[in-house]
């Protein structure tokens, strides 16, 4: 049944930090963050930890455990050997605040510049009508817990922090996607999307794809298909021709 | 001594304290009427208990059922609430639901569709017709992106990872609010004429339950301590299906819609043991074999609804009762089956999410095998006392919105009324208040130094105390007191020794001390909360203790019946001289033409 685990936990803050090797009782069927509340509880009362529904459904509780950027709540210790040390660092793409907890700031501007949904009237009855099959394709996009395990392990903004400033990331591009895909939209996002959101830096390596706690085919599903419609636009003879004919603007 | 001069401060006409969907939609409106509005959330945006929510928004939009309409939605509400909700809320929040749903498709939600392209409409406990609007099993994820993507549109100002920790009042009106940053630790002080709180509920308070760490009853400990009162506070929604093993998911939600597409309780023996569980109450609306139950699902006009589908507090009580009796499952619940009785391909593409929990955190596959479920804490009926119409307490400039808000589902809440109680009545709070707080501008009163060195002094005492207690210790003494005297099943003698043991959890709060700095600091954010869970757990123990009758989603051993003279009076809640008193109030009385409703057949 429960045993001891042992532990090494990232302590520290912007300036600088260390593994601190801890060793915690634990029981069976627990995960992560059922230890990491234990150290907090009886060994280090001021862990920082993000966490809130503790079920896999708000996306709050990501780090990176033994390397691999995760949710601590849904990672079952009975994943690791027994005897094993399991590590915890915090997401490594954006600035630490204090031990496990990051600053996810960028994530939250990036989202400002989504534009919004310009949707169609509504039917004289003051209803939409959709189909089953067309909002699904949205919908798999919002699925999205905004984890941002994705935007951490994206290679474009991991490695290279000056990235940040040109590129949104995956769970953006999700977003995207779903507007150009949305059964009640009027407008082109294509423009946006190459330039503000900075599509065309991704090279579908798939990484974020591989990460996602909600199994969302992120590259296949969104960004290559956004990406294809940019291109289509961009590339499209007729489509130059006209644009610079009738001089439309981006959001037409 | 901090020095006030140092302290952030921001003015704005309306200040929203919570970032879930009522929190949202209050600021929507309120911006939206032309109010300069800022949110302040405990957590990251979107990350608020909403998200959550999962089996749908309640709202009689007649999509599958024509003959459904305001009036059946209402007289379930107030039915499924035991007759003691606000019957002018349970009025307005059915009548004004399909609007609030229909509204997120203009800002991008995408629900599940009918077969002709309207918004789908699933079957949920109390409710007459197939009512909740819904996305698979994440309904509350939809409503809240929505919602927060709406609001980031408008470009209102956000403060997140910000917790309020007082309120500001001047000559008996509030004039703002003080907090601080999770993330420094530093104070923060908020100039307005209007509060609307949006603080969700309480469930941190008991040892089980599907809340997360930021439902520790601020809002109602903020809105008591400025001289509002909390009514109904002695009604605690157990929801019947939250999950049981392993033991550190114990209380994890498991949603009402696993029966309502189907799903049936069992107990250890196979018995669908709801059937020996159907009070006189519903006996006319509910079936009592189970072949007319099953034949329910297709055909709703000749048939009567599943015992499962009863009200939560009946299903909740059945299956506590079935445990103690010694007819549970292996570990100490009953089984929840819906594989031997829809196909794999329904369950996941009905329950998606669900199917990923059982699958993820206790290696069952539901589409195969039963899964094992009991009574956990999810929601609190009681809140705030509000105007129906502007959700205004009875503090001028205080409004509450939401589960921190009181009266709407009177003893208990059916599911599905939850997420659109938070659009129908955080919409009205957002108008009310940005109409009270642009009206007088000039009217505006700075906030004192004093007063801020004051809140700011209160927030750092943890800090000044050595040696003293950790707050965590104390949080779970707190928990196993409310879990064990104050639960699903009370008694006199055990709630007066709830009562003698929080007085002595007060001392010891008092004495807490935290360890580290204030960057980023859990335990310390804790001790402070602390303080609100006390406060909150002293009301419902005291209001528990007084009603000497069970009624919804309270149930005394040692007043078993449901007694007519009690359900005409609410129980309000306020403070004197730091301490929690009760008074009885005569329930408002409901106009003819909607009590008519009630007498037919």
């Amino acid at each position: 049944m429960g045993y001891d685990l042992n532990m090494k936990v990232w302590r520290g803050d912007e300036s600088g930090g260390e593994l601190t090797d801890y060793v915690v009782p634990v029981e069976e069927g627990e995960v992560v963050l059922d230890a990491l509340h234990r150290l907090q509880a009886t060994q280090a009362g001021d862990l920082a930890v993000r966490w809130n529904c503790k079920a896999g459904k708000c996306g709050s509780c990501s780090a990176e455990i033994n390397g691999k950027p995760r949710l601590t709540c849904m990672t079952r210790l009975s994943v690791f050997e027994p005897g094993e040390t399991v590590t915890v660092t915090p997401l490594r793409t954006f600035p630490v605040i204090r031990d496990l907890v990051t600053d996810v700031s960028y994530n939250y501007e990036k989202a400002k510049k989504v534009p919004p949904l310009s949707p169609e009237p509504r039917q004289a009855d003051g209803t939409y009508r959709m189909q089953q099959e067309d909002v699904e394709r949205g919908q798999e996009f919002r699925k999205c817990i905004e984890c941002f395990l994705c935007q951490s392990v994206c290679h474009v903004i991991r490695d290279h922090e000056d990235n940040k400033e040109a590129f949104s990331g995956p769970r953006l591009f999700l977003r995207y996607a779903e507007l150009e895909m949305h059964p009640l939209e009027t407008k082109d996002h294509r423009e946006a999307a190459k330039a503000e959101a900075g599509v065309g830096l991704c090279n579908i390596t798939k990484c974020c794809t591989e990460v996602c706690p909600e199994s969302i085919k992120i590259t296949d599903n969104a960004i290559i298909p956004v990406k294809e419609r940019v291109v289509d636009r961009s590339y499209d003879p007729l489509v130059w021709l006209g644009s610079k004919i009738f001089r439309r603007s981006a959001d037409d | 001594m901090t020095d006030p001069s140092t302290i952030e401060r921001h003015s704005y006409d309306v200040l929203v304290v919570g970032a879930g969907g009522a929190g949202l939609r209050a600021a929507i409106a309120a911006h939206d009427a032309g109010a300069k509005v800022a949110i302040i959330c405990k957590s990251l945006l979107g990350k608020a208990h909403t998200v959550m929510a999962e089996g749908g928004a309640a709202a009689a939009m007649g999509n599958v059922y024509s003959e459904d309409n305001w009036r059946v939605h209402f007289r379930d509400t107030m039915r499924g609430g035991k007759m003691l909700n606000h019957w002018r809320m349970a009025q307005l929040h059915a009548q004004e639901a399909p609007d609030r749903i229909h509204e997120l498709e203009d800002w991008g939600a995408l629900f599940d569709r009918t077969p002709d392209g309207l918004i789908s409409q699933r079957d949920f406990g109390g409710h007459r017709y197939a009512r909740l609007a819904h996305v698979g099993d994440r309904t509350g994820l939809e409503l809240i992106r929505t919602l927060q993507q709406r609001a980031v549109a408008l470009g209102i100002d956000v403060y997140m990872e910000c917790t309020v920790t007082k309120l500001f009042q001047e000559g008996g009106r509030i004039t703002g609010a003080f907090g601080y940053w999770r993330e420094s630790g530093r104070f923060i002080v908020f100039e307005a004429p209007t509060v609307v709180l949006a603080t969700g509920g309480i469930g941190k308070s008991y040892k089980v339950t599907s809340n997360s760490w930021e439902y520790t009853g601020d809002g109602h400990a903020l809105a008591l301590e400025a001289g509002a009162s909390l009514v109904n506070m002695e009604f605690v929604q157990f929801h019947p299906t939250g999950m049981v093993w392993p033991p550190s998911v114990k209380g994890i939600l498991v949603t009402e819609s696993v029966r309502g597409d189907g799903g049936v309780l069992r107990n250890s023996e196979g018995r669908r043991f709801m059937f020996d569980y159907i009070p006189e109450f519903f006996k006319s609306e509910t079936a009592d074999n189970e072949a007319e139950a099953d034949r329910w699902y297709d055909d709703k006009t000749n048939n009567r609804r599943p015992p499962e589908l009863l009200p939560r507090d009946e299903v909740a009580r059945a299956i506590n009762a079935e445990v103690k009796a010694g007819r549970g499952s292996p570990h100490g619940g009953v089984f929840l089956d819906i594989a031997s009785r829809r196909s794999a391909e329904y369950i996941q593409r009905r329950l998606p999410s669900m199917y990923h929990q059982f699958k993820e955190l206790a290696d069952v596959d539901i589409t195969a095998e039963p899964m094992e479920v009991g009574p956990t804490c999810h929601y609190v009926m009681g809140g705030v006392a509000v105007d129906p119409d502007t959700e205004e307490s009875t503090v001028t400039g205080l409004y509450a919105a939401g589960e921190v808000a009181g009266g709407m589902h009177g003893a208990n809440r059916l599911g599905g009324n939850s997420l659109s109680d938070l659009l129908v009545f955080g919409r009205r709070a957002g108008i009310a208040a940005a109409a009270a707080a642009t009206a007088a501008p000039s009217e505006r009163v700075s906030i004192s130094d004093d007063d801020v060195t004051a809140a700011a002094d209160a927030a750092l005492a943890p800090f000044e105390r050595q040696g003293g207690e950790n707050p965590y210790s104390v949080q779970q003494d707190l928990q196993d007191i409310m879990h064990r005297l104050v639960g699903i099943i009370r008694r006199a003698d055990e709630m007066q020794q709830a009562l003698s043991e929080l007085e002595q959890l007060k001392e010891r709060s008092a004495q807490l001390s935290v360890e580290g700095h204030r960057q980023y600091n859990p335990g310390w954010h804790l001790a402070l909360d602390l303080h609100n869970m006390l406060r909150v757990s002293e009301c419902i123990a005291k209001a528990a203790l007084e009603r000497t009758e069970s009624r919804g989603g309270h149930t005394r051993d040692d007043y078993p019946a449901t007694e007519d003279d009690w359900g005409t009076v609410n129980l309000h809640c306020v403070l004197d001289d730091d301490a929690v008193s009760v008074r009885r109030e005569t329930l408002p009385e409901m106009p003819d033409e909607l009590r008519e409703l009630f007498e037919e057949k």
